[in-house]
């Protein structure tokens, strides 16, 4: 990266959320940060107004600032409200119907009355043509121009903005694809195209279309957004470069982004995983488990060796309780994360078995939780967190709400106490008990599928609600070391500035083991990369550029396959010793055993060229500089002791660099509040971050 | 023997402590969520499309005597009571003194395991400090298993195929390589079945490891609290809900078309204080084709079409089964015994839900959906080079199997799911991955206009599909589909879905079951079928109709005939489809 580390460079990071935009400013090192309320229909407009109040703060000029990273959720947010464009799908005769069949099963088994998702584009809007190619990537029968040109004409009258191209098997061979394309800014210039060809070269159609049905329906939105954002940034003298964080992970220019806005779905939690990422390189932390826990969800991430875990597919816009396969899949590089209905928001009830259950239901800000006043009727995680004494009622917020524990009290009897014979504090401990299972269950479930132990795991939290769960949380997963880092309230917006600019590019081409082509490998390799580097070379001319070489395996006839990372000499020279050895390796550390006997298969190829990760200064482990002051104490109830605590209550702002504070106790700030469990002790690090480590006993 | 149960659990719950019950509770969460896992390790792992693409499988974990304590929700409920009651027969089988660390045991008989030899079942012991404490168990759709292949066409179970009786397949970690040998001489795709089955020890594996850890955690030394707080938690829930019901009894009946011969199911449904009796006395004998059905596929079906009406939320396991009680009498179809050929026993099993939904609609009106197509429309297609000519040198043989649905039955207040399993839960396998499994061409899968049944809801659609083999290719395909004969039928007024068609290209009929042979060049299209209507189609919502008819759900006849939508209303939306006017 280029003069990022300079002592004058001044760069903002902006994350546009579901309900404040945060806007942060690094100046020499120094962060300024504010949070403005979302304006969904300019949200441009927020982006100025904390521009401005954040400069004001930092005092610098818009002009001064180099550099701007952005990250949004309207990608995920027109998805979601199907507030895209006139959209038209072209596929292959005979498959007009992919996208609403889906995978033809209910996502829910017992219930009667379900209803299954509408696909982006009803049936009228999607059209046929008459081509197929075969699963070996050949042209089993040809397209006839003819037909295309008059379709194109067919959708031109129609007045459709934007058009998706999805043909089978076109992951293998995108000339039909690309022909479509050519007729199509041929007879109508005016509309957008976008090639699933090109969006999401994978096989399994379904997942394939409905991506490149997303990227073609948000195009137009977000390439219009984009323009006007560059518009107004400019009008108040910025004359920086804009750039955007993708799914992934990394940053791509403005111009790549509006081509392929799908890439942009869920930017800010890989915001937040990037943001731990770099919390791990400065502790040197192989290991780690992020932990974001916000109003309404939660979200968990792997980062192993200070790289958040990437996929291939994610479900976007779930419409039935979080459930997997109620939303649609989007295949495209993204931050492996595992998002749960559990935020501080998320309501309890009590179903026919007694159990209680909490969420994916949220209280939202408007009514709240009980405790708000704000005549909220069923109780919410925060209401429970306020009867067992882990919230502060006059200091909530930094005094500006006055939170009302009789209220949660009553919530708690009433739609949980009464129907389970128990008091307030009891039912409050069986509703955080089951909402801190849930996420640690999500945890687990995401460990496991990826063939990780979180044993010697440490836990990054950060979102207004975790660091108040993060302390039981570790003590149900077996993590014995939690960070609790400065700015977790704007952690996304600060991770933006952390990300490096990357791009993967991936191509699906079978090849067997038994039939491993050398030369067919390193070509391929070789254009992938040369691909991915133009992405990042177009965001910085003069940056370093570092390419990463992955290839996704499987024993032949299994179908979901793994992936098996390879250094940039294996990817030169590749053997079919080395590739054999590499994917045996991974296979047994993630199922246990190998299947002697069968070949193995390669399916899918990714080189991801990025500039190096930022260079973070290692924090020096503090040695223990004695107790932080106690300001006053009040009871905590300890759910791993089953009972209320003496808690000491000690103030972050007053914590000395080494200072420690034995759990029992709630460390406070005005955003959130650190919940130390009997078992945990914590200490002050040097760069304000909050050490958690196990007591000994 | 109910009330004694529920006495206990009353007074069990009063000595537990709240504290425990907390305890309990994310325990027994954490059950469900390991189960989970251990379901998913198996679909990753393993190798025939109809486990890693379409999700036939399930899993589930046990306590000491062979009771299910937890089962991962899957694709499959027609495996439910039958995996509910395996690892007993396993215990039984392999003798408690038996049983060691490391064991792995395996089966596939059809009364025994799952219904018909294509489900492999592997049971695996757990053990915690040397001590067995319970066992995990899993069940999965093979893609051949040797014999005459998927299809109904045998005599008896002989020429279904390898029959693997209960037994060791690893002791103390040793694999058995013998049966291996067996099993990989015996089938089609020896490289498949044998991974799948090394799939299915590896994910019972998997879900071990993770109880070993919760145990550890809440540190317990056997299942035996927890399996008493599931099962009395499970039990009262259940029978609340049936309580709750009207103490009443109604029959049902459904015919179907069977192979040669139409095949009549009939039902007496009972709903007690506490339990729910189905019998299905009268129904028909057994078959001589391979459409027969063992007695647990068909409590499992039975079971599943009453829990998705009565008590949806309560988890499976053995307590929350157990109230409801189906029986058949026995040495008939849908309780036939060895060595009766079972093959196909999920086109009649599939179809019990509705029968027994017909009696029930006369207890509960408005609760229970219109028919639909119910038996999944599964092929199989035995690919081979060209013998009526030369073929070519790259041509090859191959099985596929593919899994599809048509639509189930409109619902009291909503429309059926176009081309969704109803009962089955299975997904179908992409077209993308399933034509890499072999030199077949699927050149057309999409909705069928007009197949749902006509109502004030209307049925979900079915679905075209054609398929061919590329050039140098002949196959025998496998059609396993019902409802030629016997379409949905409509409830309360709504119409009847459209009936199944299979035909080759040029049009002439082909048979709902049995192999046929296609030649080089041969193609079979296929017209699966749709669900039954719900209510009068005369009170449908005017703008459902306008816009079914503008996402050609309906054709213009149908909009008209079944409808009343005018033709100026029918010219006006043409126009509007046209120019791109919204419709909705």
């Amino acid at each position: 990266m280029t003069d990022f580390d300079s002592i004058d460079s001044v760069r903002m990071g902006v994350d546009i959320g579901g309900t404040f935009t945060d806007v942060v400013i690094e100046k020499a090192g120094e962060l300024f940060s504010t949070k403005v309320l979302t304006t969904y229909i300019a949200p441009e407009n927020a982006i100025i107004d904390g521009m401005l109040q954040v400069c004001a703060k930092a005092g610098v000029s818009a002009a001064e600032i180099g550099q701007i990273i952005h990250g949004t959720t309207l990608a995920t947010n027109a998805l979601i409200e199907r507030s895209g464009a006139k959209t038209a799908l072209i596929t292959t005769q005979g498959f007009r119907d992919v996208i609403e069949m889906r995978t033809e099963s209910r996502f829910e088994q017992y219930d009667l009355n379900l209803r299954l998702p509408e696909p982006l584009l009803p049936r009228q809007q999607r059209y046929t043509v008459n081509e197929r190619i075969n699963a070996q990537g050949q042209v089993y029968q040809a397209l006839d121009r003819n037909d295309v040109e008059s379709l194109a004409r067919q959708i031109k009258t129609a007045g459709y903005q934007s058009v998706a191209v999805g043909l089978l098997h076109s992951y293998l061979n995108d000339s039909h694809e690309k022909m479509v394309r050519d007729v199509l800014a041929e007879i109508a210039p005016e509309i957008m195209v976008s090639l699933s060809s090109e969006v999401s070269p994978q096989m399994r159609e379904y997942e394939r279309f409905n991506t490149v049905v997303a990227n073609a329906y948000i195009k137009p939105l977000m390439k219009s957004y984009l323009g006007r954002l560059e518009g107004r940034l400019a009008e108040q003298g910025v004359t920086c470069n804009v750039f955007l964080m993708h799914s992934g992970g990394g940053i791509i220019s403005i111009e790549s982004a509006a081509e392929f806005p799908v890439r942009l779905v869920e930017s800010g939690p890989a915001g937040g995983a990037v943001f731990a990422a770099t919390i791990a390189a400065r502790y040197g932390l192989d290991k780690v488990l992020s932990f974001d826990m916000g109003g309404t969800t939660a979200k968990i991430c792997l980062i192993n060796n200070q790289t958040p875990k990437t996929s291939r597919v994610f479900e976007v816009a779930r419409t039935y309780r979080f459930k997997k396969g109620s939303g649609m899949p989007i295949s495209i590089p993204v931050i492996d994360m595992v998002e749960i209905g559990a935020g501080g928001g998320s309501l309890a009830h009590v179903d026919s078995m007694r159990q209680i259950r909490v969420g994916p239901e949220s209280a939202g800000s408007e009514p709240g939780p009980a405790c708000y006043g704000q005549g909220g009727k069923r109780p919410a995680v925060t209401d429970a967190d306020l009867v067992l004494g882990k919230l502060d009622p006059n200091n909530f917020a930094g005094g500006s709400i006055t939170l009302k524990t009789s209220a949660s009290e009553k919530v708690l009897v009433d739609e949980l106490g009464t129907k389970l014979n128990m008091d307030a504090q009891m039912a409050a401990y069986g509703l955080v008990e089951v909402v801190d299972e849930n996420m640690a269950n999500a945890a687990r479930v995401h460990a496991v599928e990826n063939g990780q132990d979180l044993a010697d795991y440490t836990m990054i939290a950060f979102g207004g609600a975790a660091p108040l769960h993060a302390g039981r949380l570790c003590e149900k997963l077996g993590v014995d070391r939690l960070l609790v880092p400065q700015g977790a309230g704007v952690g996304s917006a600060i991770g933006f500035l952390r990300a490096p600019f990357s791009f993967e590019a991936n191509r699906s081409v079978f090849m067997k083991l038994s039939d491993f082509a050398p030369a067919v490998i390193s070509e391929l390799l070789s254009e992938l990369e040369h691909e991915a580097r133009g992405f990042v070379k177009r965001c910085d001319e003069t940056a370093e550029i570092l390419s990463e070489f992955k290839v996704y395996m499987r024993y032949s006839g299994q179908g979901w396959e793994i992936p098996v990372m390879l250094n940039a000499d294996q990817a030169k020279n590749p053997t079919m010793k080395v590739f054999k050895q590499l994917f045996e390796d991974d296979y047994r550390s993630l199922f246990g055993r190998v299947v002697d006997g069968m070949d193995i298969e390669i399916t899918v190829w990714a080189v991801n060229a990025t500039t190096p990760s930022l260079i973070v200064d290692r924090a020096e482990e503090l040695s223990n500089a004695g107790e932080a002051a106690i300001d006053s104490h009040r009871s905590i109830f300890d759910p791993a002791l089953g009972q209320a605590q003496h808690a000491a209550v000690v103030l972050r702002n007053g914590m000395q660099c080494g200072q420690t504070v034995n759990g029992p106790a709630a460390i406070t700030e005005d955003e959130t509040t650190v919940i130390l469990p009997t078992s945990r002790k914590a200490i002050m690090q040097i760069d304000g971050c909050i050490d958690v480590r196990v007591r000994a006993s | 023997m109910m009330n004694s149960v529920k006495q206990n659990s009353i007074t069990k719950q009063k000595s537990t402590s709240k504290r425990d019950t907390v305890a309990m509770q994310v325990m027994w969460n954490r059950m469900i969520s390991v189960v989970e896992e251990q379901a998913q390790a198996l679909i990753r792992t393993a190798f025939s499309t109809s486990v890693r693409e379409a999700g036939d499988l399930s899993a589930g974990v046990y306590d000491i005597d062979g009771l299910m304590l937890a089962q991962a929700v899957t694709g499959t409920p027609g495996h439910v009571n039958a995996m509910a009651a395996a690892v007993a027969h396993f215990i039984r089988r392999i003798g408690r003194d038996n049983i060691f660390e490391g064991d792995v045991y395996i089966t596939n008989d059809p009364w025994e395991g799952t219904g018909h030899l294509h489900d492999i079942t592997v049971v695996s012991p757990s053990f915690h400090q040397s001590k067995l404490i319970g066992f995990f168990a899993c069940t999965a759709h093979v893609v051949d298993i040797g014999g005459r292949g998927f299809t109904a066409d045998a005599a008896s179970i002989y020429e279904e195929g390898l029959y693997i009786p209960i037994m060791k397949m690893a002791e103390r970690g040793e694999i058995n390589k013998t049966l291996m040998h067996i099993v990989r001489g015996n089938v089609r795709e020896p490289d498949q079945v044998v991974g799948d089955i090394h799939a299915l020890a590896t994910c019972n594996e998997i879900g071990h490891l993770r109880l070993i850890e919760m145990m550890q955690e809440f540190n317990l030394n056997g299942l035996h609290d927890i399996a008493e707080f599931i099962f009395e938690n499970s039990r009262i829930a259940t029978i609340e809900k049936i309580a709750a019901l009207p103490n009443k009894s109604a029959t049902g009946e459904m015919t179907i078309d069977g192979y040669h011969t139409p095949i009549e199911l009939k039902v007496s449904l009972a709903i007690n204080d506490e339990f729910v009796h189905c019998d299905f006395t009268g129904s028909s004998g057994v078959d001589k084709m391979g459409i027969n059905v063992p007695l647990v596929y068909t409590q499992a079906y039975s079971c599943y079409a009453l829990k998705c009406a009565i008590a949806p939320e309560v988890p499976n396991n053995a307590a929350s089964l157990a109230p409801f009680v189906i029986t058949a009498p026995v040495n008939t179809l849908l309780n036939a015994l060895h060595p009766a050929p079972v093959a196909l026993r999920h086109v009649v099993g599939q179809m019990l839900p509705d029968v027994v939904y017909n009696a029930l609609d006369k207890i509960l009106p408005d609760t229970v959906p219109a028919e639909g197509a119910s038996t999944l429309c599964n092929f199989q297609v035995s690919l081979r080079p060209r013998t009526d000519a030369a073929a070519p040198e790259h041509a090859l043989r191959a099985e596929v199997l593919t899994f599809n649905s048509g639509g189930s039955g409109a619902r009291p207040t909503l429309d059926g799911m176009s081309a969704t399993a109803f009962p089955s839960g299975v997904m179908t396998m992409p077209v993308e991955a399933t034509e890499h499994t072999g030199p077949i061409i699927i050149w057309r899968k999409e909705l069928r206009p007009d197949s749902g049944g006509a109502g004030k809801y209307r049925g979900g659609l079915g679905q075209f599909m054609e398929v061919g083999a590329t050039d140098g290719h002949e196959f025998d395909f496998s059609a396993m589909f019902d409802r030629v004969d016997h379409p949905a039928r409509g409830r309360q007024g709504g119409h009847d879905g459209a009936p199944t068609i299979i035909a080759r290209e040029d049009g002439s009929m082909m048979q709902g079951k049995g192999k046929q042979f296609v030649p080089n060049g041969g193609r079979v299209k296929l017209e699966f079928s749709g669900g039954a209507g719900y209510g009068e189609p005369s009170e449908r919502d005017p703008e459902l109709v306008k816009r079914d008819f503008a996402r050609g759900y309906i054709s213009a006849e149908v909009a008209k005939r079944d409808y009343g939508l005018s033709d100026t209303e029918i010219e006006s939306i043409n126009r509007a489809l046209l120019n791109g006017t919204s419709i909705q």
